[in-house]
């Protein structure tokens, strides 16, 4: 019988376009990434329609929990001296008797970017912790709610201070979705406070809904 | 691959007793590590990768003032107050709050748009034309028919268990349907009772 002979296939296959890909996805995403930065409180921001994105410069970050607890935060693009005069300035403004080594750890949190969220009563001892720690510490909000007994004023006030004559500081509440409304009006009464009326919430990206006014104006061209 | 050995003297021409044959090396890597690692990394900034920048909603306050001429006026026939309630409850009036609550209504966040656009319609189509406000937006290079919904307000009003997210929402609504005088004001009493005993039922 003469036998059939069956090629042997090879199984190998040319890995090369595959790699390929692999490598350029790869290069995109190195190049295209931007790490996220440390969130010590986790905050679900509700969606919105807006389309405006948030502008990189000076901000006095209001972030509310889930909680209702307020937190504080500043972000600086330039001057890194802000930190400190804001934590001079609250413990002189606020004789909260604080020694310098403290002041220091304060303004190193702020540098950081770690929200501090503690009544004034509360920070010395918060402040006895190392400010690399402070993204682990619990606390337990700064108080909005008593009109008499606003403490983020104050806390507004010295970051107000901190930035005079910079142009463009923002003030961004990013706030929870399930946190209560009070809260945010107390937030709100704080800005009040201190003569700003300008906020920026923060939100996550949303399409305006079709058929409505919105998703119509924004699909005429803009005549700018 | 596996062509390096053997075949010594079964092919060919023979060569000498000294002369070595070269050996061909294949040209071949293998690549599977260098993918491994390849996929690894892409995995690896997949997840720690922010792509989107947050939006942000911008939103102005206006100053708490006592003094009458200073404070914003807005017209009854045009004004629709929507309070919050609990658990993503919408409630709504027109007009003046009437003493016995009687056009005080429940609704919900998908209701609410068309409440809204009715309203806007309805305080559209009784313009009266206004030669100032023509004017004004003459002046602004914009067309007259935008004073067509001048008198239209939306007064807000979230009560205590209204969570942020309704409060964005809300905000949102008036965007959507490009309602351009809105103000969040504090809630009233009489409001909060109304409120609680429809949300009793």
């Amino acid at each position: 019988m003469p036998s059939v002979k069956i090629p042997k296939k090879s199984t190998d296959t040319d890995m090369t376009p595959f790699v390929d890909v692999a490598f350029l996805i790869l290069s995109f995403f190195m190049l295209a990434t931007k790490f996220k930065p440390p969130e010590p409180v986790e905050v679900k921001t509700p969606n919105s329609v807006s389309a405006d994105k948030l502008k990189e410069s000076d901000a006095i970050w209001i972030t509310i929990d889930k909680d209702s607890k307020v937190y504080f935060s500043v972000s600086v693009k330039g001057d890194k001296g802000v930190f400190k005069t804001i934590a001079e300035g609250i413990n002189t403004n606020r004789n909260l008797n604080l020694t310098p080594a403290e002041v220091t750890n304060l303004g190193t949190t702020l540098a950081l970017s770690f929200p501090v969220g503690v009544p004034f009563a509360g920070l010395k001892q918060l402040l006895a912790r190392p400010p690399q720690e402070m993204g682990n510490v619990a606390q337990p909000g700064i108080p909005v709610l008593d009109t008499l007994n606003n403490e983020l004023i104050w806390w507004l006030a010295e970051a107000k201070k901190s930035f005079a004559g910079k142009k463009g500081v923002l003030f961004l509440i990013k706030g929870d979705g399930i946190s209560k409304f009070p809260t945010f009006e107390g937030v709100v009464n704080a800005l009040k406070k201190n003569e700003e009326f300008k906020y920026n919430l923060i939100t996550s990206p949303e399409d305006a809904p079709a058929g409505s006014a919105l998703a119509e104006v924004r699909s005429k061209p803009s005549t700018e | 691959m596996a062509s390096i050995e053997g075949g010594g003297d079964s092919g060919g021409h023979k060569k000498g007793p000294g002369v070595k044959k070269a050996k061909k090396l294949s040209t071949r890597v293998d690549m599977t590590p260098m993918v491994d690692l390849g996929f690894l990394l892409i995995t690896f900034f997949i997840f720690t990768t922010t792509m989107s920048t947050p939006n942000t909603v911008n939103l102005n306050m206006p100053k708490d003032t006592d003094k009458e001429d200073e404070q914003t006026k807005a017209k009854q026939s045009g004004a629709l107050t929507i309070m919050l309630g609990k658990d993503n409850h919408v409630f709504y009036y027109e007009g003046e709050l009437a003493p016995d609550g009687s056009n005080f209504k429940s609704s919900n966040f998908k209701e609410i748009r068309d409440v809204i656009i009715n309203k806007k319609k309805s305080v559209m189509d009784r313009y009266y034309p206004d030669p100032k406000c023509e004017e004004k937006m003459k002046a602004e290079n914009k067309p007259a028919s935008d004073c067509r919904d001048q008198d239209f307000v939306v007064v807000i009003k979230p009560d205590a268990e209204a969570t942020y997210r309704n409060t964005v929402d809300i905000l949102d609504e008036m965007t959507i349907n490009q309602a351009k005088r809105y103000a969040l004001v504090k809630i009233s009493d009489t409001e909060k009772m109304l409120i609680k005993a429809t949300e009793g039922n």
